[in-house]
């Protein structure tokens, strides 16, 4: 069996690039499967990173403009094109691979397996449904598998192998779509589902402005900055910082948790960290069911303290 | 201009879930259901659109039990002109999976021929994430994903999109599919005159037989378990007292 597993493509200093982690992880449940090709598709992309993973057999480079912002109806058909001989398609759970994958699917008239959290075996896989509070087993029937990887559930595999690379061609331009303009938040803080702190803001922080509290914390501690649904809903955090079922999933060494009470949504995106810390005013919050060290207090009194202390 | 929103019931966000005592899947009889809150949204969005003279017609569809009834009245009293069920399961635990909702879906859309589909990003039930995708897929058309900004004009849908990092932006020519995420707009709750008039709005009812659609899943569920259980841990009753654990317990400071 072959798997054929699609890189993450992320812009990085202002060219495009393999999200390592990203894909690292992806390749560790990859690898499981069968012998792994790598499917590297962006403008300008080398391939050269993707080599290096340790269960790559070999690297495709798909180097076109067609590419650069990876659009779902040019990468789908590029991939839909490759898919021949291949047993699994698979990526990490992304917002890009959330958009492309299930096009995917469809072209090939297979189902999609989302999220995949654990694997059984070839046929047979674990994922989350309603919101983590459930985790279901689901055997395919299906010719071709295709599946995102819950990358918070996989380590990242070594970077020592060396892979051959090959160019494929581009396949043509569907024309449905084209690109405008990226906001990307400009930041220096590490990336949200990497990260190996993450600090983040409920609607306990009470307003966007004092937001910026919780965001201090974390550059204090290196840490990425998360916000719980309701702080975004509340319009005090981008939609960008969500942790939980309709946002991130993340598992960081150390996750603190300021003014989240804990929904049940929120924790389905957190409850894998290593250690977590839960700052709450209110004593009965849900949060501390789950927090390994929790601390009552006033948030305006306790995080800056913590924040003075930690750095 | 014409809009298709399809519309899932399920259970309700505020009610906790159990895993049935079997393992079989998750208990769904006599639970609150609602309508999924990102279709609650592709639902406004679609009204919006209407109340500002771009769509001239808005058309719920729903593919379920009889008792989604309820979900596309709810729809049509937020403010949807019609509606269409297509009962494709006798017990409210048969999921018809994204794919074939999909094929129901190009059918629908092969009939009715919408300029846009709005449909919520994913499910709240089981988190999949696929049917809008799959829909543009079948189609051919383009697709326009977990959307927080949309304008219509000159037969283009200009989408602002909630990526990793940040915020894209695209445009796709109609018809296309647009799947909503959570910041697009804030759902309307229905008056009552409005749930009134909903009574008597067309609803009608179609089966997967009648488009020539092959339902059965693709996927067996072999087993449906309760996640692992993190325990509690302790209260400290300083910021001087976390430090000193985490640095000196937990080694992650």
């Amino acid at each position: 069996m072959t798997v054929l597993l699609i890189a993450e493509v992320s812009r990085i200093d202002g060219g495009s690039d393999v999200n390592m982690d990203a894909t690292a992880k992806a390749m560790t449940a990859a690898a499981q499967l069968g012998e792994v090709h790598v499917l590297v598709a962006g403008e300008g992309v080398t391939g050269d990173g993707a080599a290096t993973l340790e269960g790559a057999a070999k690297v495709l480079v798909a180097d076109d403009a067609l590419y650069a912002n990876g659009l779902a109806e040019p990468v789908a058909d590029l991939v839909v094109g490759l898919a021949g001989g291949y047993s699994h398609i698979v990526a990490p759970s992304t917002a890009a691979a959330k958009n492309v994958l299930p096009r995917i699917a469809a072209l090939l008239d297979v189902m999609i397996l989302p999220d995949v959290s654990g694997i059984v075996d070839a046929d047979t896989f674990q994922r989350p449904i309603y919101a983590g509070n459930a985790i279901q087993t689901v055997r395919s029937s299906d010719a071709v598998k295709v599946l995102t990887i819950r990358t918070a559930g996989f380590e990242a595999a070594a970077t020592t192998g060396s892979a051959p690379i090959e160019a494929v061609s581009a396949a043509g331009d569907p024309g449905l779509s084209s690109f405008v303009e990226d906001k990307v938040a400009e930041s220096d803080r590490p990336e949200l589902t990497s990260a190996g702190r993450v600090v983040s803001g409920g609607r306990g922080i009470g307003s966007e402005e004092d937001f910026a509290m919780v965001e201090k914390l974390a550059d204090a501690l290196g840490a990425a900055v998360g916000a719980s649904r309701a702080a975004v809903d509340s319009g005090y955090a981008p939609n960008d910082w969500q942790v939980g079922q309709t946002g991130k999933v993340v598992a960081p060494e150390l996750y603190v948790a300021v003014g989240i009470s804990g929904a049940i949504q929120h924790l389905a995106g957190m409850k894998d960290s290593k250690v977590i810390v839960a700052i709450n005013k209110d004593e009965d919050a849900p949060i501390f069911q789950i927090a390994d060290y929790g601390l009552v207090a006033d948030l305006f009194e306790a995080v800056p303290e913590l924040t003075q202390k930690a750095s | 201009m014409k809009i298709l929103v399809p519309v899932k019931r399920v259970i309700d966000y505020n009610v906790k879930v159990r895993v049935k005592a079997d393992g079989s899947g998750v208990d769904l009889a006599n639970v609150k259901m609602s309508m999924n809150p990102f279709d609650e949204i592709a639902v406004e969005e679609a009204i919006r659109l209407k109340e500002k003279g771009v769509a001239d017609e808005v058309v719920a569809v729903s593919i379920g039990t009889k008792k989604n009834q309820e979900t596309l009245r709810t729809a049509l009293a937020m403010g949807a002109d019609r509606a269409i069920l297509i009962v494709a399961a006798e017990d409210v635990h048969d999921d018809i999976e994204p794919l074939a909702v999909a094929k129901l879906l190009k059918a629908v859309v092969d009939e009715e021929r919408p300029d846009l589909v709005l449909a919520g990003k994913q499910a709240i039930d089981n988190d999949m994430n696929a049917t809008g995708q799959m829909l543009a897929a079948l189609l051919g058309w383009p697709q326009a994903t977990f959307a927080s900004e949309v304008a219509i004009e000159g037969g283009r849908a200009t989408v602002t999109r909630e990526v990793d990092g940040g915020l894209q932006t695209i445009r796709v020519g109609l018809p296309a599919i647009v799947t909503v995420d959570l910041r697009l707009n804030e759902p309307r709750y229905a008056s009552l005159p409005n749930i009134m008039k909903a009574k008597k709005k067309p609803l009608e009812e179609k089966t997967p037989q009648d488009y020539g659609v092959d339902v059965s899943p693709r996927l067996a569920v072999t087993a449906t378990a309760e996640p692992d259980v993190r325990k509690a841990g302790v209260m400290v009753a300083s910021v001087d007292e976390l430090i000193s654990k985490l640095k000196n317990e937990a080694g992650v400071l």
